[in-house]
């Protein structure tokens, strides 16, 4: 009986507590649980399997086998995987190199309010519509040595077959990322200079600066932030191209272009040795992971505050 | 809002970068409407002389209705699971304040950073041992599975510019959780809704690796990989090749030209302060 009633003025004080703070409309955590559920199970726990798969043999059939070290001993003297881990970051550096300061320029002059710069920047979006499936076999045709552009223009492209040889098709991988992912790096500086409060160009105006000193002295130090997210963001894109490789070059000529991802495609899926690209998966996972904490530290993404605060 | 001289190294920039953009465009739309002989005879730069539109019409003889019905029905699939199960998650996300609620946050924001690639082969494994391998249910999971992250920021980021003294108010009206979300946030947070679904549909439409690697019989084929096969098999019929990619651009278009605004507004929003 006591402990009925206790029980009843326990819960009618936790929910007047509850009134005076504002409480209502906090949910529990249940809410948050199915998606929470099923993000574990086809994320997470594929993420801890891969760990564990990368320490096991398995073709593919059956169950996989406990096999220690060996892989990764074998990915460590595989000069193919090594080299595939250097084209994985000069393919990814170049991209970068390529795509910021395109994108800047591109970011910054689309924030002007200008009908036609809004029209442009509409068109400007439409490779980042296509599917990278789309993208690789659009240029792959286009690239065509002899039904595509180069056998019309033969004064840009000599006869040279660009995927035939390893620095045309690293340039051609790292300029179709470029065509296709412009324009979301485009569309996040574009965001970011129309933050700019005003008052800075005004008063530079004042001092007498022209559009170029305007541009370094306050467009680029105000989108530092901005640069460090859309770079990293082209990081993690980078080192993980797949599809692009696996639709125009196919690693080739010969294994010149085929990077990290590639690889652990072709091991896993061609050769059936799914313990050594669990391997090159889980290194994959590791340079993304720490790539992800920087983003998350020096965005601020972390620290749960309203977009509409601040800059 | 001064007026500024007008900046001609910049107009030019623009242009030429028009140039890059809209050349290919050009090149794929004029191939997909020539017939094989023409196309040949004067290449991927010249004006189509005869309008056709065999292509089209070969390609979906040649199964692609099939590979777009599959499209169609994973994209619809991905994005019913994504309204679902997001807002209720961001509602948490924005209004509980546990320590719990904050690790799910970090959680799916690490998520962000996790690619597919890196978990394929277990993907694999676990989609083979549920029996689902070569089934579009199992294609469906991982793919909404993976759009998450990114809705979830979307969400929680709109949600987040609700004002307190709306729930406040609420508050004095003695509404229950449920009631604040389905009459409060649920409205006010319509063109995050939306931006979610686009976003998570194109992801589903433009999708390649999980059905590159769970799924394998024609009947099961989405439109990418149908493309992808097109191109090894039939790698010589340039217009027709040039069509299945139109069409595998037409819905995604449609789509772009009724939302753009909520597409790009949302994507804007991830690049942040």
């Amino acid at each position: 009986m006591t402990t009925t009633v206790s029980k009843a003025a326990v819960v009618a004080e936790r929910r007047t507590a509850k009134r005076r703070t504002g409480g209502v409309g906090r949910p529990g955590f249940a809410w948050a649980l199915p998606a929470t559920a099923f993000f574990v199970l086809f994320a997470v726990v594929p993420l801890l399997l891969v760990a564990v798969l990368s320490f096991t043999s398995w073709n593919g059939l059956g169950s996989p086998r406990f096999a220690g070290l060996d892989n990764w001993t074998k990915l460590l003297d595989d000069p193919v995987m090594l080299n595939s881990l250097w084209l994985s970051v000069l393919i990814t550096v170049l991209g970068v190199l390529v795509q910021t300061p395109l994108s800047i320029l591109l970011g910054v002059w689309a924030a002007g309010h200008q009908r036609n710069r809004a029209v442009l920047s509409a068109i400007y979006f439409v490779p980042l519509l296509l599917s990278a499936t789309a993208v690789s076999v659009l240029w792959r045709t286009l690239l065509d040595p002899n039904f595509g552009v180069p056998s019309q223009a033969k004064w840009l492209f000599g006869d040279g077959n660009l995927l035939g040889m390893q620095s045309g098709a690293i340039g051609v991988l790292v300029f179709v990322g470029a065509w296709q992912f412009t324009p979301f790096h485009t569309l996040i500086y574009q965001g970011a200079a129309r933050a700019i409060p005003q008052v800075l160009y005004q008063a530079a105006q004042i001092d007498g600066a022209g559009t170029v000193r305007q541009f370094f002295h306050i467009t680029l130090p105000q989108l530092r932030n901005t640069m460090i997210t859309s770079m990293i963001l082209m990081v993690v894109g980078g080192l993980t191209t797949f599809d692009t490789v696996l639709i125009l070059t196919q690693g080739g000529p010969g294994t010149d272009t085929t990077i990290s991802a590639y690889y652990m495609y072709q091991k896993a899926f061609k050769s059936f040795d799914f313990g050594a690209g669990s391997a090159i998966a889980l290194l994959l996972v590791v340079v993304a992971t720490v790539i992800s904490l920087v983003v998350v530290r020096v965005s601020g993404y972390d620290k749960m505050r309203s977009s509409v605060e601040g800059l | 809002m001064s007026k500024q001289r007008p900046n001609y190294l910049a107009g030019l920039g623009s242009v030429l970068w028009l140039l890059v953009v809209g050349a290919p465009l050009y090149v794929l739309v004029s191939a997909s409407v020539q017939s094989r002989a023409d196309y040949g005879a004067s290449g991927p730069l010249s004006l189509p002389r005869h309008f056709t539109l065999h292509n089209y019409i070969d390609d979906f003889s040649t199964g692609f209705g099939r590979y777009f019905l599959n499209t169609v029905i994973v994209t619809v699939c991905v994005v019913a699971i994504v309204l679902v199960v997001v807002p209720p998650l961001s509602y948490t996300i924005v209004r509980s304040r546990g320590r719990v609620t904050t690790a799910v946050f970090r959680l799916f924001l690490l998520g962000l950073a996790i690619p597919a690639q890196a978990v394929i082969v277990p993907m694999f494994y676990v989609i083979s041992k549920a029996g689902l391998y070569d089934n579009l249910i199992g294609v469906i999971l991982p793919t909404a599975a993976f759009s998450l992250p990114m809705c979830a920021l979307v969400l929680t980021g709109v949600m987040r510019d609700i004002t307190p003294d709306l729930y406040e108010a609420m508050a004095i009206d003695g509404a229950s959780s449920w009631r604040v979300f389905r009459q409060l946030v649920l409205p006010l947070s319509r063109g995050g809704l939306s931006t979610i679904a686009v976003f998570s549909a194109l992801q589903a439409w433009n999708g390649f690796l999980f059905p590159l690697v769970l799924t394998q019989s024609d009947s099961t084929k989405v439109i990418t990989l149908g493309l992808y096969n097109f191109r090894t098999q039939y790698g010589i019929n340039v217009p027709g090749l040039l069509a299945a990619v139109v069409l595998s651009m037409v819905p995604v278009l449609l789509v772009y030209l009724f939302a753009r605004r909520t597409l790009v507004q949302g994507l804007m929003g991830v690049g942040g302060k």
